[in-house]
């Protein structure tokens, strides 16, 4: 019922006849008229507040605007590399078991340590305060006693050593002369130690964007975290496969003034990575952490953003959502005082609320329902942050993550999205039981008792944090160019020596050796590719894959234009990967050898296209078997001209067409499976154009 | 036992009459030669009666002295006499025959109870195997691993596929080597430096110690340590614990022991870094090469990981740990 009354409302404008009947079907008389007035004002305050704040859409935001708003933005890029083992003991890597796969699970808390500085750290802090079990999901196949931490790191990869350093090297970093590992804290539970062991492996590169250079902070080698299975109420479930890989996190500074640039960036150091030849790809092989902060703001951090793609909505939208939330602050400092600002909380007795419970009937007896008054709060919940998003939301994000309040767990009183707004009967009854003034804005949270101190210290906090300005925390970003809250920025002084690992001495000799065999630079390949007049729109897959190499061997051992290949690589290969995964067994050494073998057989290299489906689909078929699945015999060129003058004859008699090519079109589609490797086909349709010139 | 015909044709051959605790080199280097023997001969699968308290001792040295078997050798024993009508002894026999004449782990393995009741047993590998009770019938399990197989009258289970298969060439390197003057010690607090001491005095010259945690000992041992080492005397790390590695670059304990010359011994249990310390100086007197013997694993003496449950899975034969396997704690 209550959905329907919902749905309905939010196209009441369009709907107002069935919703007059609904309301009356279902006695919501009173709410209808109030709903709509409210809507209508506090739609408004988000519009209003949005304008106030000069959000635009990405596309019509000029890098002067960035510019204006003082955008900035750094990078950490993580990379997984490609190595048997894992980096801290002797598991397999690269192996994933499905997430309900599992020989066993343990069962850890995390608490929190007193940093050597003799302070606490905030996120630990703040997970502490989410009394959260965790769980870990162990597959032997995949997991030993190091991944459990029931047992001291072995000695570290070499083989991830050495690819580190290599890719080290190719972004001009200087090399550490020892690596000394140290641990990095985690609290939410990733790890299971509670700390990452990471070693930076060197300091101080840059990398080359088309109108500027990126410095590079440091490239450090470290230990990948758990997967996430759940994180429902008090408990998060991890598995541990992934623990352990080896990845390298290149942190740039923040020199990006520009989403775009930002994006730049971010693909410049993925395809250096995979030009290495020797890094993970796929899905969560490659993962971006992105800085932003905006002039009178704070540095925030979006964490594991999947696609290099999204870097550029994600930065746009935390750059307009930090200068959302000092507007706010600008507001609540006008008329309020935060040193005397206090919120007053109040158990809901039972019935007061008929609104509540007709949407929430069943809540559990050991739950509480809270009403909260947030005096000079008025306009600020239903101000926007974010689109489709507005500071309510900054409050419910934090008690699902904090006080572990399951979403949906408030209701405000000013109109924002549908399901965080009270009925207004409800509201009524609130504001008497709050003796709320005008100016006052409300809320109610619902959950367990346990979990209701928490949460409402959640509430003042991040109010508190309002008159402040930007929070220090990371957010998580959102497929729609939109993030959320994750956890409180951790401090710096997590990272300590880790005891249990001796210094690992990098020697001269590794480095000359390495050095003397880098791939060649990224903005190289870009030129490379550009003067092979490879199109364009294929570059990102082919230095994505990295595939320049291979261009260069096909193209060179099988008599071919580098322009084909890549077009064969960039289009016709791209094309059946996005129908279908590759079937094992298929690589491209089999790309090579259809080459190859097209090229000794000296058929026109047109057949290539119709060849590598059946070879994409069955790898291991002999090449012969594939031009009798496509149907080709070999056929001479005067036997296949032969044809034209009948085709032409026979298309003169049916042919209404007035297009001029009509004719060669037609007789190139007749003849096309003839031909094709037989004679190449523009010299085909050359040939037949010649014959119509001589008719 | 007339089960026994059921199962292979049997050639039985008396080596000795002892007591396991006399058995020693000079019996592990006649034992490991006729085996090579036999395997020449053209044998399918050997079983070798044994008393149980050093059982661990000589299938770690047979192991050693006889590399890359192309049948399996299978240890056997009793914990119950073969007098009591309950005894243990005719099944484990069962057990250990069936496995070296059908299955295909080409190893030195263990073959005794799985748990107290007359239902399996476990193979374990020679060189991962320990008693551990003084009187249960399930005494044996495999340390730091789990076991190869588990075996019953008519099959034998393998529980990993990580062993050396059965082959039909009779290619076996026999290397019966021993250097007698080897001691082991188990550290304990409190410790004095003269126990380290006369052993170097006597003319050992290869220590095995057993040090607590992850591999430690008192600092006042630390002067003997290094006098032995500079002395030219081998001296390596394992635990007590016997389950898991030594770790010397955890605490400064081990670092400073690693200073003076000791050679941290990955898994090996102590008893095979033991016989391996001594196969390995029977061989040669040069202590880079004793090392680079001691650190490569040759019969999974040192194995590379540790699955989490090694300690918990499929030894079986304790209630609460059978509860556990039937939840998973799924």
């Amino acid at each position: 019922m209550v959905t329907i009354r919902v749905k309905v409302l939010q196209d009441s404008l369009v709907q107002s006849s069935i919703l007059s009947y609904l309301l009356r079907r279902f006695g919501y008389e009173r709410c209808k008229l109030f709903e709509g007035d409210r809507k209508h004002s506090l739609e408004t305050n988000y519009e209003i507040s949005k304008q106030r704040v000069g959000y635009k859409p990405r596309r019509d935001t000029l890098p002067s605007d960035y510019s204006a708003l003082g955008f900035k933005c750094g990078l950490e890029i993580h990379q997984q590399l490609m190595t048997e083992r894992k980096l801290f003991c002797r598991c397999p890597a690269g192996l994933y078991n499905d997430k309900t796969d599992y020989d066993a699970e343990v069962v850890r808390h995390m608490r929190p340590t007193l940093s050597e500085l003799g302070e606490y750290d905030g996120t630990a802090l703040m997970e502490f305060r989410t009394r959260k079990t965790i769980v870990y999901r162990l597959k032997n196949r995949t997991a030993c006693t190091y991944e459990v931490d029931d047992t001291p790191p072995f000695k570290i990869d070499r083989q991830a050593l050495e690819i580190a350093l290599r890719i080290a090297l190719m972004l001009k970093t200087n090399i550490v002369g020892e690596l000394h590992i140290t641990r990095k804290q985690y609290l939410d539970g990733s790890i299971p130690t509670g700390f990452q062991r990471t070693g930076i492996i060197g300091i101080e590169g840059e990398i080359p964007l088309s109108n500027r250079k990126v410095r590079i902070i440091q490239i450090s080698l470290e230990e990948d975290s758990c997967r996430e299975v759940s994180d429902i109420g008090h408990m998060r479930t991890y598995i541990t496969d992934r623990l352990g890989m080896p990845l390298i996190e290149t942190v740039t500074y923040p020199d990006m003034t520009t989403p775009d640039e930002a994006a730049e960036a971010g693909y410049y150091l993925r395809y250096l990575a995979r030009s290495s030849g020797q890094v993970r790809s796929g899905i969560g092989a490659a993962r971006q952490d992105v800085n932003v902060s905006i002039t009178g703001g704070t540095r925030i951090e979006i964490k594991g953003v999947a696609h290099i793609a999204w870097i550029p909505e994600l930065t746009h939208n935390e750059a307009f959502r930090q200068k959302a939330l000092l507007e706010i602050a600008e507001q609540l400092n006008l008329n309020l005082d935060v040193a005397r600002w206090k919120l007053i909380h109040k158990n809901v007795p039972p019935r007061l609320l008929s609104g509540f419970y007709s949407m929430m009937p069943d809540l559990p007896a050991s739950h509480r329902l809270i009403a909260v008054n947030l005096p000079g709060f008025k306009n600020i919940l239903s101000f926007f942050t974010q689109p489709r998003r507005v500071f309510a939301d900054e409050l419910s994000d934090r008690l699902k993550v904090i006080a572990c309040l399951e979403k949906p767990n408030i209701l405000v009183s000013e109109h924002c999205r549908d399901e965080l707004v009270l009925s207004e009967t409800d509201l009524d009854s609130l504001r008497e039981l709050l003796k709320s003034r005008d100016n006052d804005a409300q809320v109610l949270i619902w959950g367990h008792e346990d979990d209701i101190p928490t949460a409402i210290e959640t509430i003042d906090e991040r109010c508190r944090m309002a008159f402040e300005g930007v929070p220090n925390e990371t957010r998580k970003g959102l497929p729609d160019g939109t993030t959320i809250f994750e956890r409180v920025l951790p401090g710096a002084d997590r990272m300590y020596p880790d005891t249990d690992s001796a210094p690992i001495p990098i020697e001269d000799d590794l480095i000359e050796k390495l050095q003397q065999d880098l791939p060649p630079e990224i903005c190289d390949r870009f030129e490379q590719l550009r003067e092979w007049d490879v199109p364009e729109d294929t570059y990102e897959y082919l230095l994505s894959k990295n595939l320049v190499p291979v261009i260069e061997r096909i193209s060179g051992e099988c008599g071919l234009t580098p322009r084909f290949v890549g077009c064969f690589l960039g289009h016709t290969l791209k094309r059946l990967e996005g129908c279908k995964p590759w079937t094992p067994g298929f690589s491209y050494s089999k790309i090579y050898g259809l080459a190859r073998f097209v090229a000794d057989l000296g058929l026109d290299n047109a057949i290539l296209k119709e060849m590598l489906p059946v070879v994409y689909e069955h790898p291991n078929i002999v090449f012969d078997s594939v031009l009798t699945t496509i149907g080709y015999s070999k056929i001479s060129r005067e036997q296949i001209l032969s044809h034209v003058p009948i085709l032409r004859q026979k298309f003169n008699d049916v042919c209404t067409s007035k297009n001029p090519n009509a004719c060669t079109d037609w007789i190139m589609g007749n003849l096309r499976k003839m031909a094709l490797g037989n004679i190449c086909l523009a010299e085909l349709r050359a040939a037949i154009d010649k014959g119509v010139d001589g008719d | 036992m007339p089960e026994l015909a059921d199962v292979c044709n049997l050639a039985t051959e008396k080596l000795f009459a002892v007591f396991s605790e006399n058995m020693g080199p000079r019996q592990y280097i006649e034992l490991a030669k006729a085996i090579g023997k036999e395997i020449k001969n053209g044998i399918d699968g050997i079983v070798i009666g044994h008393g149980t308290d050093t059982m661990h001792h000589t299938a770690g040295a047979l192991a050693f002295m006889i590399q890359n078997p192309p049948v399996p050798i299978v240890l056997v024993g009793s914990q119950r006499s073969s007098d009591r009508p309950s005894s243990d002894a005719a099944l484990n026999l069962i057990h250990a025959t069936t496995a070296a004449a059908t299955s295909d782990i080409a190893e030195v393995m263990v073959c005794m109870f799985g748990p107290t009741s007359d239902e399996y047993g476990l193979l374990h590998r020679g060189t991962r195997v320990r008693k551990m009770h003084s009187s249960y019938r399930s005494t044996f399990r495999t340390i730091g691993d789990i076991p190869l197989a588990m075996i019953e009258r008519d099959r034998i289970t393998p529980l990993t596929d990580a062993y050396n298969r059965r082959r039909t060439d009779r290619e076996v390197k026999i290397t019966p080597f021993f250097e007698e003057r080897v001691a082991m010690v188990y550290y304990y607090p409190n410790m004095q430096p003269d126990i380290i001491d006369s052993l170097v005095d006597n003319g050992y010259r290869g220590i095995v110690i057993a040090g607590t945690g992850l591999g430690h000992v008192n600092k006042p041992v630390y002067p003997a340590i290094e006098r032995a080492t500079k002395k030219g005397v081998a001296i390596y790390m394992t635990v007590q614990t016997l389950w898991g590695y030594v770790h010397m670059f955890v605490y400064d304990t081990g670092r400073d022991l690693m200073a003076r010359g000791i050679v941290p011994a990955e898994n090996m249990l102590p008893e095979v870094a033991y016989v391996k310390l001594g196969w390995a100086l029977g061989q040669t007197d040069d202590l880079d090469e004793v090392r680079r013997i001691m650190l490569t694993p040759i019969a999974s003496e040192i194995t590379e990981r540790e699955p989490y449950n090694g300690y918990l899975i499929y030894q079986g034969g304790v209630p609460e740990v059978e509860a556990f396997l039937k939840k998973v704690h799924k």
